[in-house]
């Protein structure tokens, strides 16, 4: 590789040093020549920024039934601004007034209860970063058909600080009897979505959640209240929560039977299988993306991982022939997204530039080849290999 | 221990206990129970009275299923799923999933159609129609006979194709 330029490097270094403190030619920067601008009750970014925005996908005729991906490429640090959360819905976003919403938990509980939103607000508050991602994120990768970005390849996964109450506070509430094994939580949008959760993740980490980003929930997000089940694929954290029924048997309801489950090569289903296994991916550069001539560049994405924290993430620059460990952005959070960085001289040639983590249990990874040869071509879902992107000698970046 | 600092740590364990529980939220009644609660199980708890069978069920389907799932539920456009076909294709290089090669509880059948279709209008149909338009599909996938009469009793009795194609995953 070759050695840094020194003479090119002090450049760099000059000309960001005169986006704040001197102009090329020695100068100051001008200031404002007049008064600046009033403000304003609730902000917005500069008009001099290009709006990221997600990428909208509609699976039905009718607008509101699909996904919607978070430009992770063009997004600093860890946590999704809440209006580019990502978004998977069954039928479209129900547009509820919380004086009119209850939740209703019934079933293997002493008292069954109902509480509105605001009775909801007045128990303990808890406040966790975690990420949140689609089980059939990365599909298009398992598939072999990878699509051109990151933002289509990986976009259904984003990062939150999310407030609620632990639902083990309200089952505590409503007096969880002895032989309560599930729950199956139920979504007041048009379709009903539920999905059954064993009652151990329940009175474990799961949050009922009002709270985004120190805002109330977007509607996209469940507004007014949601299930938070950290870690697990994301449609069993059911939005616009309107009933958990306590049982001792899961409802086997569409989305744990029919979706959400996966076919492994001798035509048996996995059900159930919730965890978010480690994964990562390198948001910058990515497909898409240029290089402006060789030089430094700090290679940079995410990793996440639903079995707790991420211990490690390595970069290679060849292929996949060499690695090297690349930062980790303090604090390293349980089942929370993080940010890795690694500096890289590109020599001008073509590379092929891959991330590979390793959980804090040891689990590393896996490359497609491997999770293929152990899962088949058709699991569908919570695929999580290794992602490569290709810089070629004019500095374009494609996937692979 | 002091007792200036054994008076100071009852004091902080006092002001930070919290009650078990809290008194928020109102008794559910059971009407509010029984009318919010539409999960049916595979052993066909909540399965309401009625009952229907598919000749029925195939005149119902023309008019409110028909439009996204297609003639006979074969599927339409590559985006409205194929309801119809797939079986003994899943161990295959290629699978198709259908209410007839994949799903494995004749009752998820039931209670989907009755909590989220037909798209536009879920929770429309009335129990029967729910009944008759089940009958329908399980005949079309030749899993019952055209003449079945598919009520509380007998569609949990139904065996689907891969009824033993389920397992837990480990993870």
């Amino acid at each position: 590789m070759r050695k840094p330029d020194r003479r090119r490097f002090l450049t760099t270094t000059a000309a960001i040093a005169g986006l704040t403190s001197c102009s090329s030619k020695d100068q100051p920067p001008a200031a404002q020549a007049s008064l600046g601008a009033h403000m304003r009750p609730y902000g917005e970014p500069s008009p001099y920024e290009q709006q990221p925005v997600r990428v909208i996908r509609e699976l039905t005729a009718s607008k509101g039934t699909g996904s919607s991906r978070t430009p992770l490429q063009d997004l600093y640090g860890t946590i999704t601004p809440s209006p580019l959360h990502y978004e998977r819905h069954h039928a479209g976003v129900p547009s509820i007034d919380p004086a009119q919403h209850q939740l209703l938990i019934h079933g293997m509980v002493d008292k069954p209860l109902t509480f509105t939103p605001a009775e909801i607000h007045r128990f303990p508050s808890f406040s966790r970063i975690y990420f949140l991602e689609c089980g059939g994120n990365m599909v298009g990768d398992l598939a072999g058909n990878p699509p051109p970005t990151v933002q289509a390849s990986h976009g259904l996964v984003s990062g939150t600080e999310w407030t609620g109450v632990p639902l083990a506070t309200i089952l505590r509430e409503a007096g969880l009897q002895p032989e309560a094994k599930w729950i199956i939580a139920e979504g007041a949008d048009h379709s009903r979505m539920a999905r059954s959760i064993p009652i151990e993740k329940c009175l474990d980490d799961t949050l009922i959640a009002y709270g985004q980003n120190g805002e109330a929930l977007r509607p996209e997000q469940g507004y007014p209240l949601r299930l938070l089940v950290p870690g697990w694929e994301g449609n069993v954290s059911v939005k616009w929560l309107r009933r958990l029924f306590v049982t001792d048997k899961p409802a086997m309801s569409v989305k744990e039977t029919a979706y959400y489950s996966e076919l492994r090569p001798d035509g048996k289903a996995e059900q159930f299988s919730f965890v978010m296994e480690a994964r990562s991916v390198i948001t910058k550069p990515s497909g898409g993306q240029s290089l402006q001539g060789p030089g430094f560049y700090e290679i940079t994405g995410l990793s996440w991982t639903g079995t707790g924290k991420i211990a490690k993430v390595e970069v290679s620059t060849d292929g996949g022939k060499s690695w090297a460990e690349a930062k980790l952005q303090q604090p390293v959070l349980d089942k929370a997204l993080v940010r890795f960085l690694y500096p890289w001289q590109w020599d001008g040639k073509d590379a092929v530039l891959q991330s590979r983590c390793t959980d804090e249990t040891g689990y590393t990874q896996p490359t497609r080849d491997q999770l293929i040869a152990t899962r088949g071509p058709h699991s569908g879902y919570h695929y999580n290999a290794i992602k490569s992107w290709y810089v070629r000698a004019d500095g374009s970046v494609k996937h692979v | 221990m002091s007792k200036l600092a054994l008076l100071l740590l009852t004091a902080t364990l006092l002001h930070a206990q919290q009650p078990k529980t809290y008194g928020f939220g109102k008794p559910a009644t059971a009407d509010q129970i029984a009318a919010a609660n539409i999960t049916v199980f595979p052993d066909g708890t909540g399965l309401p009275a009625g009952s229907g069978n598919a000749a029925k069920g195939a005149k119902i389907f023309e008019v409110r299923c028909v439009l996204c799932h297609g003639n006979k539920g074969a599927g339409k456009e590559g985006r409205y799923p194929a309801l119809v076909g797939g079986q003994g294709s899943l161990g295959t290089g290629k699978p198709k999933k259908t209410v007839g090669s994949y799903w494995p509880y004749a009752t998820t059948v039931w209670d989907f159609i009755h909590r989220a279709m037909p798209f536009n209008q879920p929770g429309s149909l009335p129990p029967n129609d729910v009944y008759s338009l089940t009958a329908y599909i399980l005949f079309l996938n030749g899993i019952i006979p055209e003449n079945a009469e598919l009520n509380a009793q007998s569609l949990p009795q139904v065996k689907m194709p891969n009824r033993d194609g389920f397992v837990r995953a480990k993870h």
